[in-house]
């Protein structure tokens, strides 16, 4: 999605989230804050890689091999937010609502955007496998744990939650099997070894 | 060095990733909020507030007028369909258990109500009388909170938290909580066994 003011849209987006209304009904149920509340401000997070200057870009460029280092934080960052424990304060508590409304989109959101164009065919797919069965391990967890894991919310909501893990881990896995098989790939250009002289 | 470089800077995210994850979850020992309370007592014992309460008998008090008493208390909603009345039954088998104690005035039992507003005397007397299958003699008190403010000062104080369940009922982290004589809550036990919870109280009365 390419943008004409990314940044003012992100903003503006992050503003709605923050709505009181929409943000009570995004944190209602385990279900709407992990399906929907928290891909939404990884979602904000990535428009804003459109919005950094050419400089800023080609500076965290040099320290992002391959994507590496922006995947691994993003993976870090996200991690953090599917501890239950987190989960709950950032209902309850305003500094950690605040560090998840700001965290999401800048650690998570932001270098992944950055990172992916820059990610080979190995380290998508290992991102892409590893993604999936968070997915799969993440919903049967939830989907059997006979305790409540997060006090705000119920057994039935964390039920329910666990099976559209699964439902979205098998679509997904269809997806990305669908696409090697019958797909096509673009990937970023490799420099060629060794260097052609021109 | 670009590949040294990356390799650099996912280092620093993970040191820096670990350091927080372990801050968050007490060097990770409570991935969750409520194992996180049971955590957080046994390091630092809470103030109980000195919240004011009616008992089944109608009688003011206060939750501070049982210091120098060992306290085992409950929440509960006598609506409560199903885990209160596992409650019941635990705090039943805790008076058999600490019938010595009671009986010399050293422990009480308690079950406050968080649902003050349906929970009147009348109803708690009749929470007792369900859950005593036979007179165990006193020792066991059900109390609700006599303002909405103290209500949520012993949930604040004791971490309980209540949910909705869509069905017009209540969820709530339900525990057994005790209390020493100094007015500190020092512990908080699962459902499902009493044992430990008695067993703590006869150690610390030196039996």
């Amino acid at each position: 999605m390419h943008l004409r003011h990314p940044g003012r849209f992100a903003a503006l987006a992050l503003l709605v989230l923050l709505a009181p209304p929409l943000r009570h009904a995004l944190e209602s149920s385990m279900t709407a804050q992990m399906l929907l509340q928290l891909p939404l401000l990884i979602g904000v997070g990535s428009l804003l890689a459109q919005a950094l200057p050419a400089p800023g870009l080609a500076r965290i460029a040099r320290w992002n091999h391959l994507g590496i280092s922006g995947l691994v934080l993003a993976s870090v960052a996200s991690a953090f937010w599917m501890l239950p424990r987190t989960l709950d304060a950032s209902v309850i508590e305003p500094l950690v609502a605040a560090a998840k409304y700001l965290s999401l989109p800048l650690l998570v959101g932001l270098p992944f955007a950055l990172s992916w164009p820059r990610m080979s065919f190995i380290v998508r797919g290992v991102f892409l496998l590893e993604f999936i069965a968070t997915f799969f391990r993440l919903g049967w967890l939830y989907l059997i744990s006979p305790e409540r894991l997060c006090n705000l919310y119920l057994l039935g909501d964390q039920q329910r939650l666990g099976r559209y893990m699964l439902v979205i881990g098998s679509v997904l896995f269809l997806g990305v099997a669908g696409k090697l098989v019958w797909g096509r790939f673009e990937l970023p250009a490799r420099p060629t070894f060794p260097p052609s002289e021109g | 060095m670009p590949t040294l470089r990356a390799l650099l800077a996912s280092l620093a995210f993970l040191l820096a990733g670990g350091a927080v994850f372990s801050a968050a979850t007490d060097q990770f020992q409570a991935f969750t909020t409520e194992a996180a309370r049971r955590l957080a007592v046994q390091r630092h014992p809470v103030e109980i507030p000195a919240a004011g309460l009616q008992t089944q008998s109608g009688a003011h008090i206060q939750l501070s007028d049982f210091r120098g008493k060992w306290l085992v208390i409950d929440f509960i909603y006598t609506r409560c369909p199903s885990y209160c009345i596992a409650l019941g039954g635990e705090f039943a088998q805790l008076q058999d258990r600490l019938a010595g104690p009671i009986a010399q005035g050293k422990v009480q039992l308690l079950s406050i109500s968080f649902d003050p507003d349906h929970d009147i005397p009348s109803q708690l007397a009749a929470y007792l009388a369900h859950s005593r299958d036979r007179d165990r003699g006193r020792g066991w008190l059900a109390a609700r909170p006599i303002d909405p403010d103290g209500l949520a000062q012993i949930k604040r104080a004791f971490g309980v938290t209540v949910i909705a369940d869509g069905l017009g009922g209540y969820t709530h982290n339900a525990a057994i909580h005790l209390v020493d004589p100094r007015g500190r809550l020092v512990g908080i036990f699962d459902l499902g066994d009493p044992g430990p919870v008695a067993q703590v109280v006869l150690q610390r009365l030196g039996r």
